[in-house]
């Protein structure tokens, strides 16, 4: 049953994926312009372009581009790019780290906010304080990524400068590297100094990615703790002589979980489809910033290469989310 | 009893406290759009060169008439606000509209018709859904060009899956209940029950996620005038406000903040108006 389920879920995930690289394939070949003509310099001669526009195979009908690409793709290679002619795959892999270290890092502080403020929410219920964490909540649900960041450029890049607001990292410092995983090797080399200025300048950034996830994690376990808390086995653990806070963290908390986790799974994919705007806003050198630079730039192989690694990533995160919920439900397992 | 009685009467008030609020933003955002050649104090695409940055009207150093300071070319924050409010509710409604149509109905067919009809709009969903929607914006508008009908087409194009996910797991439900094969008994057809039974009662959800989505349109739009993509670049746009605003924060922090607030409530309004919908129309609460 269960293996029944894997094959078909990663068949649909194919066909999910190559309807992606086929939309993405046919809009970005509609764009005006050439893009080989700005690459040459200002003298440069008709035959120049017409030989350039062979080199990129931009002279073939769309569908028979595509089938070279493809063939490409099937042995690793994505094309070249047409700005920095480097091949798209090093170039994509090379930010890649710093996204997924957004996205990680924001990721954990959503879940340890939205977890906190559910738990709080759930032990003060019927006071103040709860309705207090409900309309913040509410607030955090309902103003996007992008203008979070914004207003935490204001608050801490501004009125009160503690934190970066540019960058990934400062620019005078040496960085010995050998990875793309700023974040993790700093900490694996024990170079501290670096891992606190790689924190400062991410954190701001990843708490604009945070706040609407951790609105939504505290909203949908607060509501099902609450579903929980009315169980007869959780009377019981009181009547047993348990704490409110044994009650909840023990008891409650491991069944109301589930829910939540589901969710949690789709709502990372839109994180990580955030990071886009939120790296262009903070100067971050991740993968969106560089989309972004891609399309004004007309790097229709590097857009190309962009789109469809962010398609496999969202892909691969839902894979995983409907894989662990089937291992963690067990009504699910031999359902 | 009277202890459940009460609670719901404050659940009431608040609800309608918050309808009122986003309400009333919204109104005067309207009529601040639509008579923005009669309330505004200043031509919002005069450059003077001897004005520049001038700070908020509380601050050393203001001008009469310049409410809330001008820009780096001179040109008057709350004016290009105003101004900027017009593209802004325009996409909003008309962007969100469209959306909400397409997407509504491509849901309802996909959940009350189910078939291949089913198969080939989920289908649709899940590709669309692998897509960053951002990015997939900011790549369209780069291909058709900008303008204000890209603008809109852009948000149709990206955003009527929001429709159509929660309005086909709605019509599913609905198939599901007892009136409906009650209807076809009685003899009414498959697209007869689909728009006189189903939509009816999945009408409430549309509203709701309509305001929802115009908050979205606006964002949308402000993100694309961030990256310079937006409209034509003299026209006033919040995003495009903010873009300057964002390169010149350090000199002079008005420009961002202004328009910033604006944006704020603006989608925080939109959001609010929906969830306060979403009450009124529940059962329950009423």
């Amino acid at each position: 049953m269960f293996w029944q389920k894997l094959i078909a879920r990663i068949g649909t995930t194919a066909v999910t994926l190559i309807g992606v690289a086929v939309i993405v394939f046919v809009v970005i070949r509609v764009v005006p312009g050439n893009p080989v003509a700005m690459m040459l310099p200002p003298g440069a001669t008709e035959a120049d372009v017409a030989r350039l526009t062979a080199l990129y195979g931009l002279d073939k009908s769309i569908p028979a581009q595509f089938l070279i690409w493809v063939q490409g793709v099937l042995h690793g290679d994505f094309g070249t790019s047409i700005t920095t002619r480097q091949p798209v795959l090093d170039l994509v892999l090379g930010r890649l780290p710093a996204t997924l270290e957004l996205s990680i890092m924001a990721l954990v502080m959503a879940v340890a906010i939205g977890g906190t403020a559910a738990l709080t929410g759930t032990r003060l219920r019927g006071t103040r304080a709860e309705g207090a964490i409900d309309v913040a909540n509410g607030m955090a649900l309902s103003v996007p990524d992008f203008l979070w960041g914004l207003a935490l450029i204001l608050l801490f890049g501004v009125l009160m400068p503690v934190f970066h607001i540019s960058g990934r990292v400062t620019p005078s410092l040496e960085l010995p590297f050998t990875t793309g995983f700023y974040l993790f090797e700093s900490l694996f080399r024990l170079r501290f100094d670096l891992w606190a200025d790689i924190v400062s300048h991410m954190l701001m950034p990843a708490l604009a990615l945070a706040i609407p996830l951790a609105a939504i994690i505290g909203q949908l376990l607060k509501q099902s703790l609450k579903e929980t808390m009315h169980l007869d086995y959780v009377t019981l653990s009181r009547t047993k002589g348990y704490g409110e806070n044994h009650v909840i963290t023990r008891e409650a908390l491991p069944n109301a979980i589930l829910p939540t986790l589901t969710l949690v799974g789709v709502q990372f994919t839109f994180l990580i489809g955030g990071t886009v705007i939120v790296e262009r806003l903070f100067s971050y050198e991740g993968l969106g910033n560089m989309a972004i630079d891609a399309v004004i730039n007309r790097d229709l192989p590097l857009i190309q290469g962009i789109v469809i690694l962010f398609a496999v990533i969202f892909t691969a995160v839902n894979l995983v989310v409907d894989l662990l919920y089937t291992v963690l439900n067990p009504r699910l397992r031999h359902g | 009893m009277a202890d459940l009685t009460d609670g719901r009467g404050a659940v009431k008030r608040r609800i309608g406290t918050r309808l009122w609020l986003a309400g009333g933003w919204l109104t005067l955002l309207l009529l601040a759009a639509v008579f923005a050649p009669l309330v505004a104090p200043q031509d919002p695409l005069a450059q003077d060169l001897f004005l520049t940055r001038l700070p908020p009207f509380w601050e050393k150093g203001a001008e009469a008439g310049y409410w809330l300071g001008t820009d780096s070319l001179g040109r008057d924050v709350l004016s290009r606000i105003i101004y900027g409010a017009r593209l802004a509710l325009v996409v909003a409604l008309v962007a969100g509209s469209i959306t909400c149509i397409i997407g509504s109905a491509l849901g309802l067919m996909a959940g009350f018709l189910r078939g291949w009809v089913d198969l080939v709009i989920s289908r649709l969903i899940d590709i669309w859904m692998a897509f960053p929607p951002v990015l997939f914006s900011i790549l369209l508008i780069a291909v058709i060009g900008p303008g204000l009908h890209s603008i809109i087409l852009a948000i149709v194009i990206i955003d009527w899956t929001r429709f159509a996910r929660v309005i086909r797991a709605e019509a599913m439900a609905q198939g599901a209940m007892d009136y409906v094969a009650s209807a076809q008994v009685a003899g009414r057809g498959r697209i007869g029950t689909m728009l006189r039974e189903i939509l009816p009662n999945v009408l409430p959800t549309i509203v709701v996620l309509l305001t929802l989505e115009m908050g979205i349109a606006v964002i949308v739009e402000a993100i694309l005038s961030f990256v310079n993509l937006s409209i034509s670049t003299d026209d006033p746009t919040w995003g495009g406000m903010i873009a300057e605003g964002r390169a010149s924060v350090y000199q002079a922090w008005w420009v961002l903040v202004f328009p910033l607030i604006t944006l704020f409530l603006t989608v925080l309004a939109f959001s609010q108006l929906g969830e306060g919908l979403k009450d009124r129309f529940d059962p329950v609460l009423r």
